[in-house]
């Protein structure tokens, strides 16, 4: 049975690309690029070039990029170096939608004492700016907000919070692994201080993430040991993904234009042909503001794990908020945010695209996925019931 | 990805009896759209008081829906008492078992078995009523207490699988940790380290006893003593012969009968003459 790929905000294939650039590494060029001979040291030239690469991509210069292990790390690092160069300070503001490596962490400082503020968003998941403006305070020390939302593709205004928190004297983080590579990002003009990126969200391999501190930020390590990355982040490089990771983010930039016309459409006709073709389903976020590959889909009454199960016998692969696919009993804490109703979180499918998606793939899912829902919804002891409800109930202007 | 058996995707793919029987003997609801799933199920009986005909209808995850499936398979051909004493793990072992995670999916097939067979009976449904631990998910202290004691659990995080009890705010687990202890305070014999019993263990041990200390001091007396059932801790017997007309049997089954039982099988057996 042949995969058709639906999942690339959870992860991406390696492209053929990255993989011919990381092999030499894996297997002849196995130097390490601290060391003093020129064996090392041609590894080291490498890694300079993926320094570039991965900079150019985002309007960085190379000296502002941190090569590290993860989204996740780079996120950790970028908090806690923010905290420890603002001695005195004892606020974080973030929002109620962050990726775990934000959720989870700052609900960790809080319990060292750190006071946060979680922004809300509204029944399409977008902030209240006049409400950001006013959680800041002469206290704040940082402020991180995810570019793009991984599930609902959700764009927030960064650069116009940046700038906002900047006249505060606030530092400003944004987690945009979601983003990079298929939005255009310039950090040249603008009050961005720290950005985490990650390799394996845009066909480099997993292991591998940056973090973008800009010049003249103050900076404190998170992994304390060698000189690595001028001293700012110890231990030997994961070579071979970084230079992956540079080739990655070169065919991200010269994709992005097809990210945001081939990739959309295709996205597009998805969506709209399964809205169409399917009663009691809705988008899930705003659809004016996203990123150009994900749609999130929310079909009344039936649950999500049960749905891409049976996607998963035609090779379908997506992801779900629903309880049971979260590993906790409650559905995802993205779609409770936004208030979704019940009937509707439990049965919200995520389908994220990638360049190397096709239409016939497109047109498949298309076919296969209407009767999923059918024979979800005969079984559902709620579906009867519901339909007549439903018809006349708002489902908040979507 | 959970990692499901073999039979419980295959119950999932293609679930058996699916929908609603017409004019049903017993029926019930249990769970709700809020906590992500809920089942309908219906039966109806023969005239010899079998299940002739069971049908489910699910909102909810795969193993929901092949506990409901594997459920439906399960009772069809029993009779009412029957299925009665079908547990939660009897679901699950039927499925060759369920992700622990997911259990509260075989314990939403007894309840609804429980609810459906009480609507028969007209009677109200058993251990449900009670104080909410859990708000999030309206989980009662009964029926926590009940998940603890069938199923052995000895820590929150077991309550939560079995009952979606404490997966939401965590603001109950402090008493859920109560009912634990005190659950497990009880169930633990007065002697201290005995085994866990099962209930086949518990019938064979207590037939043992009956034939090898009760019958003959009975016999003796010209009267006999005939097991019925045990359900739970509870052993329903029925008196034979000179016993069945003395009228000081009751002094016999409780100071004789059940001490006996209780010292040599299990220290909360409980003797009730039946009459059969």
């Amino acid at each position: 049975m042949t995969t058709i790929y639906l999942d690339n905000n959870a992860t991406t294939q390696v492209a053929p690309e990255v993989l011919e650039a990381m092999l030499p590494y894996l297997r002849d060029l196995y130097g390490n690029p601290s060391s003093m001979h020129s064996f090392g040291g041609q590894v080291g030239r490498s890694l300079k070039l993926a320094r570039e690469q991965v900079a150019a991509l985002i309007g960085a210069t190379p000296e502002e990029i941190i090569f590290t292990s993860c989204g996740t790390e780079s996120d950790n690092t970028a908090i806690r170096s923010a905290l420890t160069t603002s001695p005195g300070k004892r606020h974080i503001v973030t929002t109620r939608v962050e990726h775990p490596a934000i959720h989870a962490l700052v609900a960790n400082l809080a319990q060292e004492g750190y006071r946060v503020t979680e922004l809300a968003v509204d029944g399409e998941g977008r902030l209240n700016l006049e409400h950001y403006a006013k959680s800041l305070t002469p206290d704040t020390a940082v402020v991180s907000v995810m570019w793009a939302n991984n599930e609902t593709g959700v764009l927030f205004p960064v650069e116009e919070m940046a700038v906002m928190a900047r006249h505060k004297g606030i530092l400003f983080h944004t987690d945009a692994v979601q983003a990079v590579g298929k939005i255009p990002i310039d950090l040249r003009n603008s009050a961005i201080d720290m950005l985490s990126l990650s390799g394996h969200k845009l066909h480099a391999a997993k292991g591998v993430g940056a973090l973008y501190v800009r010049k003249g930020t103050k900076f404190s390590p998170f992994l304390i040991g060698g000189h690595q990355e001028r001293g700012r982040r110890g231990g030997t490089e994961n070579v071979a993904s970084l230079i992956g990771f540079g080739v990655a983010c070169e065919l991200a930039g010269r994709n992005l234009e097809k990210e945001n016309t081939t990739v959309k459409n295709l996205r597009d006709k998805l969506e709209n042909d399964l809205l169409a073709r399917i009663p009691n389903s809705r988008v899930n976020g705003d659809r004016q503001n996203r990123l150009p590959n994900t749609s999130n889909i929310s079909f009344e009454y039936v649950e999500g794990e049960a749905i891409l199960l049976r996607l998963n016998e035609f090779g379908i692969c997506a992801s779900s908020g629903s309880a049971c696919t979260s590993g906790s009993l409650q559905p995802s804490h993205v779609l409770r945010a936004m208030g979704v109703p019940f009937t509707m979180a439990h049965g919200s499918i995520r389908f994220s695209l990638s360049i190397y998606n096709t239409e016939p793939e497109i047109d498949f899912v298309i076919e296969k996925f209407p009767p999923i829902i059918d024979e979800l919804r005969a079984l559902s002891p709620y579906w009867e019931v519901g339909q007549s409800v439903c018809e006349t109930r708002d489902f908040g202007g979507v | 990805m959970w990692e499901y058996s073999e039979k419980t995707l295959e119950h999932f793919l293609h679930p058996r009896n699916v929908g609603e029987v017409e004019n049903p003997d017993g029926t019930a609801l249990v769970g709700n759209i809020a906590c992500g799933d809920a089942l309908k199920l219906t039966f109806k009986l023969d005239e010899h008081g079998k299940i002739k005909e069971a049908k489910f209808k699910t909102f909810g995850c795969a193993s929901a829906i092949a506990a409901a499936s594997a459920l439906t398979e399960m009772i069809k051909g029993m009779s009412v008492e029957e299925a009665e004493k079908l547990t939660n793990q009897d679901i699950a072992d039927y499925l060759d078992g369920l992700p622990k995670e997911k259990m509260h999916c075989s314990v939403m097939g007894r309840e609804a078995l429980e609810k459906a067979i009480a609507h028969y009976k007209g009677v109200p449904v058993p251990e449900v009523e009670g104080k909410v631990v859990c708000e999030c998910f309206g989980v009662t202290e009964p029926e926590i207490e009940r998940v603890v004691r069938e199923n052995g659990l000895k820590t929150i995080e077991e309550v939560t699988d079995y009952t979606k009890a404490g997966g939401g705010c965590e603001g109950c687990h402090e008493a859920i940790q109560e009912i634990i202890d005190r659950v497990r305070a009880e169930m633990k014999p007065a002697t201290g380290t005995r085994p866990k019993l099962t209930n086949i263990k518990k019938i064979k041990m207590i037939e043992e006893t009956l034939e090898r200390e009760i019958r003959p001091a009975l016999r003796q007396d010209g009267g006999d003593i005939e097991l019925i059932d045990v359900v739970g801790n509870k052993v329903l017997v029925a008196t034979r012969g000179a016993c069945a007309s003395c009228a000081s049997v009751h002094l016999t089954l409780k100071g004789f009968v059940e001490a006996k039982l209780r010292e040599l099988v299990w220290p909360e057996l409980e003797v009730e003459e039946v009459s059969q």
